[in-house]
């Protein structure tokens, strides 16, 4: 089970057509109010998948569980064809194996809404933490990376700044610096430019586009209607915790099946 | 006021400063020790660990240091026999021993909620991104939980440091010879009780104005995230007008 998270390159063989991502009849609650109500998703390896839905549409949990910064309550998740194990703990269902966990979280990167940089790392330090800690990889070597990545995401120059001393996009562009930096086979995006001022949107979307255009597989949940359209090949449609409409942006955008994504599109424009 | 008797009294209470430090620092260092063990009980959400925690912090916050090490040097005394009998007479046969002892049984009670207060203020979002890179257990706390509750909590500790050198001078009533016992020895001697005091208070002045500088040397050192960064800064606010 643990071929070494030090052999991933960040193009990883096509494994037998298993799916990246396989979300299966997933279900949570937060006590009483039942949040996903059986959902279901499966990314093939390069898809870039837009997650949309008003707020507590249960987008973002989703999105959590699938490396388990959230338990579901019933349901299967599948990262490359591996099930995580799921038990029962005194409070609801925790993970069986919290070694899997960790071994599957650092191949699925996330970057989250408010960036989540540690406050008192660099940027350069943000980026090579997990790997050198983490992935066990020689220091030197993550740096030299780190330095390409930063360069690539366009702050290289901040590379011995801390988070506090950069703006919205420049700290959001950190952060998916230190989630490429695990080499990851997928990335998950929790609404990635909710949070920043609508000047610095475009230079994260830029970034996020040409990781799209790279092959990466991405699940995005967000509010940019844009990106969704233009970027992402599948659009997922999420209304109080069911898939209410699902397809290529050309389809869903162009002939929406739901009227409640009609709405929705139309209150987004 | 007699200058030149102060200055002599100056110079024998400085004789007792490597005492009151050495009292301060090997129970803080103890302390802190256990501190952390009765911050992490606490926050273990194990009622069996917490609840112990809780009882040893309001009983040695909530009674005197003076009681505490009466109790100890004194107390434990009239059970020699016993204490002999598992090889610890020894130990609490030594003033020394004891003061240490109830310094770093006092000073982890405070410290714990210091530390406690430290973990608790960690902000969770760091945490989960930890979390989301693959981080649990020892990892976790060791590179990102720890080096962040300790900015935070490092200002408090650092008044508790200060407070367990002011404590030292109570190990003098069970016969230590440090700053204050050095000072209560000169006066029955001299019975010039107010040059003496004048003297010791300074000395305790000195020591703390040396560890409050050191203490704010660290603070500086280990938040640069706070600071605004070097040079860069003005010119992009230039850029900006």
């Amino acid at each position: 089970m643990s071929n070494g998270v030090a052999s991933l390159s960040s193009q990883p063989a096509p494994s037998e057509a298993a799916p990246a991502v396989s979300v299966n009849n997933l279900r949570k609650s937060f006590g009483s109010l039942e949040v996903l109500k059986g959902v279901s998703l499966s990314a093939k390896e390069g898809d870039v998948i837009s997650i949309l839905g008003a707020s507590g549409s249960g987008k973002s949990t989703m999105l959590r569980c699938i490396n388990m910064l959230e338990v579901p309550d019933s349901g299967d998740i599948r990262i490359g064809g591996e099930t995580i194990g799921l038990k029962k703990g005194r409070k609801g269902m925790e993970p069986a194996d919290q070694r899997q966990v960790d071994r599957i979280r650092s191949r699925v990167a996330m970057v989250f809404q408010s960036f989540n940089l540690w406050s008192h790392m660099t940027v350069l330090e943000n980026v090579i933490e997990a790997p050198v800690h983490v992935q066990k990889r020689p220091k030197a070597e993550c740096i030299a990376e780190a330095e390409e990545l930063l360069n690539k995401v366009g702050i290289v120059d901040k590379r011995n700044q801390y988070p506090s001393h950069l703006s919205g996009g420049q700290q959001q562009r950190a952060a998916i610096a230190r989630a490429l930096a695990m080499h990851p086979k997928v990335m998950l995006f929790d609404e990635p430019t909710s949070a920043l001022d609508p000047e610095l949107v475009g230079e994260v979307l830029r970034v996020m586009r040409s990781l799209a255009e790279e092959g990466r597989t991405m699940l995005v949940v967000t509010h940019e209607m844009g990106f969704a359209r233009d970027v992402s090949n599948r659009v997922v449609f999420l209304h109080k915790g069911v898939v209410e409409e699902e397809g290529a942006p050309a389809d869903v955008f162009g002939a929406p099946k739901s009227e409640r994504f009609k709405q929705f599109i139309s209150s987004h424009r | 006021m007699d200058f030149a008797f102060m200055w002599d009294c100056f110079l024998t209470l400085m004789g007792g400063v490597p005492l009151t430090l050495n009292l301060a620092f090997t129970a803080v260092a103890f302390g802190a020790i256990f501190a952390m063990l009765l911050a992490l009980m606490r926050m273990s959400r194990v009622k069996v660990l917490d609840w112990p925690a809780q009882a040893y912090v309001f009983v040695f916050r909530g009674t005197p240091l003076l009681v505490q090490i009466f109790l100890i040097y004194y107390g434990l005394g009239q059970f020699r026999p016993t204490l002999q009998e598992w090889g610890l007479w020894t130990f609490f046969r030594e003033p020394y021993w004891c003061a240490v002892l109830a310094l770093t049984l006092n000073t982890a009670a405070y410290a714990s909620e210091i530390i406690r207060g430290g973990l608790q203020s960690v902000p969770h979002n760091q945490v989960e991104a930890a979390r989301a890179c693959g981080m649990s257990g020892l990892l976790l706390f060791r590179r990102i939980v720890f080096p962040i509750a300790v900015r935070q909590a490092l200002p408090a500790y650092g008044s508790e440091l200060i407070l367990m050198v002011k404590a030292t001078s109570l190990a003098s009533i069970i016969t230590m010879m440090e700053v204050t016992g050095l000072a209560a020895k000169l006066i029955s001697q001299t019975f010039r009780a107010v040059e003496v005091f004048i003297v010791a208070g300074l000395i305790y002045l000195i020591l703390n104005f040396i560890i409050t500088r050191i203490i704010m040397a660290i603070e500086w050192w280990l938040s640069p995230h706070l600071r605004r960064p070097p040079a860069i800064e003005p010119r992009l606010e230039a850029a900006h007008v």
